[in-house]
């Protein structure tokens, strides 16, 4: 509540709510084209741009003589078409790959730029003061100035983003076939790095350089995890930006002696971080669960497995648990869990006898039992002669093979079957077999 | 109507990268409505030829025409099957988006797909066996389904040629057969197909024309001539160890 109280009286103070405005805009505009930027392999180019923008800020100021952000943004733009320049050069025209030449052209250009910055501090130009804002960024200079010139920009990068579209889209995912479409491929890649320059310089005064570049591609990244399509990613990059610059600007204002690009930035990892684990589908514990699920079912067909062969080739189908782990090498601790999961579902009964865990199936347990061997060893058959009978087994678009026997091939697999000899030959009580399977048990 | 142009015409092109020649002496006329496979050792320049033929690589000499003009003036008219491994399947985009890059070429610059061009793609998608998986975020499907998604695309290019760099590479049976029947259709409605293939025991299956290529071009005719012993040990040399069981020329008939 009391942060809460603190946000509405530092909403309520007009000059602050430019900064506010000014940070938001920043984080739509940076969540738009850094989706681009993302999809199309060059996050770190951000990176490189945010940091090659220095000299150029430098040099139009040394030049200009003035503070004003639109010179600001030429020297920038003409710097980073320069880093760009130099990159293609350095990967074509020598054996260096493309990360060292980024880190290289980064680094450099970075030097540049502190070079002309201190020279600039050390020479009597007379209003430098504030140029050096620029390497970490100090959002509570924004004015009513710089957030209208912010906000024009971002207005006209969400317009270009809208505009290109499509092509963008076709640059991000195929350029080649793009290109044999006639789209000049390399038009719009120089398109897209200058979107990206400019969404950079309006951030720099809020961000800095060395801190830009992390606004540009976690939003990104964030959004990716969320759903799987562009459209909805580049909405959700943006509003996610955009909640980063809003959240770490009250943070900042209400509390004392924190920065507020940083913020932004700790603010738009925290998202980052969230999308990361907590995803429905790509997250990383959505994907922790359905691990542990498919290791689970495995090993209750596994236990499921050795009981009915065992009974198959004439034994008394009662294993003892060193036995299946012979067979089958599983985590001890797997087996227990599969072995209560399979004792709650009523399919076995344990008892210990001797030392030892004997496990046998109840009467549901054996027909479970041979309808999962019946699946396996059906589903290793179409496999072999997935030509000759065709249908699909695979579950659809994973590649994996589970699933139940479609009724169609129930018959032909069968026959295959007893082909290759591979029919689970021990049937428990006929009669109590669903006659969903086909009626095709001989 | 009878056409006075082959539907690629290619006369003494050679590429080459960093000054290493890659294809030299190519020359042939692609005679229409035949399937014609491109055939060749790995590093044969068998893809470098299907860029080259599309401008998508300077050419250091040559011409190629397709129908008599340019490449340039003739996009339209050509439909191009990239290989699957050439693009990242996790894109955020469905399989339909993906064949609706096919209308791009038609619908040019800053204009968005109209329900027309979903329902073409849609039909697209419906031909290659696909219809169900319209709305399958890409990287949800298998190698085989993702090829046939780039073999939908180029369709909706609504082409008179085209050009597929080795579709069959890792596919499952089932779509080996929707290329092949698709192949057939397309042959049956004049098109004419330059495939790129590496599997040499089902050439004479499916091709009616073979560019047999080594960097240059060893041989280019209907399969049932060029396809013999002596092309294949000039073409692989002592790679290929096992030659596909080949049957005497004079007994060949089609």
């Amino acid at each position: 509540m009391n942060f809460l109280s603190q946000a509405s009286h530092f909403l309520s103070d007009p000059n602050t709510l430019w900064v506010l405005s000014g940070t938001v805009l920043l984080g739509l505009s940076s969540g738009v084209i850094g989706s681009f930027a993302f999809l199309r392999k060059r996050g770190l180019m951000g990176d490189v741009l945010a940091h090659a923008a220095l000299p150029g800020i430098c040099l139009a100021f040394m030049l200009t003589g003035s503070k004003n952000p639109f010179f600001f943004l030429i020297g920038a733009t003409v710097t980073g078409i320069l880093a760009s320049m130099a990159i293609n050069a350095i990967t074509r025209f020598s054996r260096i790959k493309e990360d060292t030449a980024l880190a290289l052209v980064l680094s450099v250009f970075f030097g540049v730029g502190i070079v002309f910055l201190t020279q600039i501090q050390h020479t009597n130009y007379g209003n430098q003061s504030g140029l050096d804002k620029f390497l970490f960024g100090q959002s509570a200079s924004l004015v009513g100035d710089d957030v209208w010139v912010m906000g024009g920009v971002a207005i006209a990068l969400l317009l270009f983003s809208l505009l290109f579209f499509k092509e963008f889209k076709l640059l991000c995912f195929d350029p080649g076939f793009g290109r044999s479409l006639g789209f000049p491929v390399g038009m719009l890649d120089l398109v897209l790095m200058l979107m990206l320059v400019v969404a950079v310089v309006i951030g720099l005064q809020a961000a800095g350089v060395v801190l830009m570049a992390a606004l540009i591609i976690t939003p990104a990244a964030a959004a990716r995890y969320w759903t799987e399509r562009l459209d909805r990613m580049l909405v959700l990059s943006a509003l996610l930006g955009g909640m980063s610059g809003a959240l770490g600007t009250l943070f900042s204002a209400t509390t004392a002696n924190l920065p507020t690009g940083p913020l932004i930035v700790v603010a738009a990892t925290v998202v980052f971080l969230i999308s990361l684990i907590f995803s429905p589908r790509r997250g990383l514990l959505a994907k922790a669960v359905r691990l542990a699920r498919m290791r689970k079912q495995a090993a209750r067909e596994r236990v499921l497995h050795s009981l009915y062969e065992n009974r198959e080739q004439g034994g008394s189908g009662e294993l003892d648990t060193e036995t299946i782990l012979q067979k089958y090498p599983i985590p001890r601790r797997r087996l227990k869990s599969a072995l209560a999961s399979l004792m709650r579902d009523g399919w076995i009964q344990v008892c210990k006898r001797n030392g030892a865990f004997r496990i046998r199936g109840t009467e549901e347990g054996w027909i479970q039992a041979y309808e999962t061997v019946l699946r396996t060893r059906m589903t290793e058959v179409w496999m072999m002669h997935e030509n000759e009978i065709g249908g699909n087994l695979r579950e659809e678009g994973t590649g994996s093979v589970t699933g139940e026997i479609p009724p169609d091939l129930f018959e032909p697999l069968w026959n295959l079957l007893v082909k290759h000899g591979r029919e689970p030959k021990w049937k428990p009580d006929a009669g109590s077999i669903p006659a969903g399977e086909g009626g095709i048990t001989p | 109507m009878k056409r006075i142009h082959s539907p690629v015409s290619i006369r003494d092109l050679s590429v080459a990268y960093h000054r290493k020649p890659v294809l030299r002496d190519i020359q042939f006329d692609a005679p229409e409505g035949k399937l014609i496979g491109i055939v060749g050792p790995n590093g044969a320049g068998k893809s470098t030829l299907i860029k080259a033929m599309m401008n998508l690589l300077p050419l250091t000499s040559g011409d190629v025409k397709i129908y008599g003009k340019p490449y340039k003036e003739q996009r339209d008219l050509v439909g191009y099957v990239p290989q699957r491994e050439s693009v990242d399947w996790d894109f955020p985009t469905s399989a339909l988006d993906v064949v609706l890059m096919g209308r791009y070429g038609k619908l040019g610059w800053f204009r968005r797909p109209k329900a027309a061009d979903r329902e073409f793609a849609m039909d697209c998608l419906d031909k290659v066996g696909m219809a169900d998986f319209a709305k399958r975020q890409i990287s949800q499907l298998s190698g085989g389904q993702q090829q046939r998604v780039f073999l939908a695309r180029s369709l909706a290019q609504d082409a008179r040629i085209y050009f597929m760099d080795e579709p069959f590479v890792g596919v499952d049976a089932a779509t080996e057969k929707a290329i092949i029947r698709l192949l057939n259709e397309l042959k049956a409605q004049e098109k004419t197909v330059l495939v790129v293939h590496h599997d040499l025991q089902t050439v004479r299956e499916y091709f009616d024309w073979l560019l047999m290529l080594n960097m240059r071009q060893i041989a280019f005719g209907p399969t049932s001539w060029v396809f013999t012993a002596d092309h294949l040990q000039k073409t692989y040399g002592g790679r290929l160890t096992v030659l596909p069981e080949l049957p005497d020329p004079v007994a060949v008939t089609r």
